[in-house]
């Protein structure tokens, strides 16, 4: 096979070098479920059920939830022991005090100790905090992770570059139904002079899903 | 069926519900094991009426079962003392006793 010679290549005129991976968008084809989302969102609308300012307003607040939040949270009950056994016994109240209305969510909080390592999965679905935290991150819903977190944790933990020493127990929760669960790191060692707000930047989403122990700086 | 207590030693009926269709939130792996009662979380609405839109039945206790993973897994590889907590709604929960006649 000949191929025909080119006096220019097909190139990006005002920016030759111009090809990062855009994603594709992903509104080309009416699913199922897209067509059922615009045509229960519209009778709602409709029926003046609710209006569209305030489906916005949701998504704006769902969009607001993000891991600081729960960094946040973690940092102080590292620098102050009543609130975070305020923390491990009325989630709900604790986290109310920074200013969190976690509204209908039944909140856990699993303490990181020297003997257990926590870990969150939801093996049927993807339950996850959203009222603090807000999204969860892709890996969270695959298949992959939600399967072999329940059984083989370590190993999976490991992919992550956890190693958890084997008198320490790897405890699984899995969310299957009500709760949902917020881990609260081990405060990584030689952090003693650090501030409440010099902690909040060590403190990861992953680490709160407890895939990851929290590192000093 | 009465209620379980924390520390209740509990085996996870490993029937299936009548299909199709059907909506369950106790997982194919954790059918027929057993655990203890960790906590009561309270008791919430089912979720196998709601799933079908069936709003305002009574509510059921959920309850955390702490379960070994060995006890799961009989060849599971990680360390011997390692366990899975799992919520688990009590229609789903049987006491070793009743199960023995």
């Amino acid at each position: 096979m000949t191929t025909e010679p080119h006096d220019h290549e097909p190139m990006h005129e005002y920016d030759p070098h111009h090809h990062h991976p855009h994603r594709d968008d992903q509104d080309d084809t009416m699913t199922y479920y897209r067509i059922m989302e615009s045509a229960v969102r519209e009778l709602l609308i409709e029926k003046r059920l609710i209006n569209a300012d305030q489906i916005r307003d949701q998504i704006e607040k769902m969009d607001a939830r993000i891991p600081a939040n729960g960094a946040k949270i973690v940092a102080r009950a590292w620098s102050d022991m009543d609130f975070k056994n305020r923390l491990i016994n009325d989630p709900k109240s604790a986290v109310a005090e920074l200013g969190h209305d976690i509204g209908p969510l039944n909140l856990i909080v699993l303490e990181n100790t020297d003997s257990v390592h926590n870990v969150v999965v939801c093996t049927l679905c993807s339950c996850y905090p959203r009222w603090i935290l807000g999204l969860p991150p892709d890996w969270y819903k695959s298949r992959e992770y939600r399967s072999r977190v329940v059984r083989e944790p370590r190993k999976v933990l490991e992919e992550f570059g956890t190693l958890i020493d084997d008198q320490r127990e790897v405890r699984v929760h899995d969310s299957t139904a009500d709760m949902r669960y917020l881990v609260l790191p081990k405060r990584p060692e030689g952090t003693d002079e650090l501030s409440e707000e010099d902690l909040v930047s060590l403190i990861g989403r992953d680490a709160l899903i407890g895939v990851v122990e929290v590192k000093a700086p | 069926m009465t209620g379980f207590t924390k520390g209740s030693l509990v085996r996870v009926k490993s029937h299936f519900p009548p299909s199709p269709p059907a909506h369950c939130r106790t997982p194919f792996y954790i059918r027929g094991c057993v655990g203890k009662i960790e906590r009561i979380c309270g008791a919430f609405e089912n979720p196998e009426e709601l799933a079908f839109g069936r709003l305002g039945g009574d509510k059921k206790v959920l309850y955390r079962v702490r379960f070994s993973q060995s006890d799961i897994w009989p060849d599971y590889e990680g360390a011997k003392n390692d366990q899975i907590d799992i919520e688990l709604y009590e229609f789903w929960l049987e006491t070793l006793e009743e199960e023995r006649k």
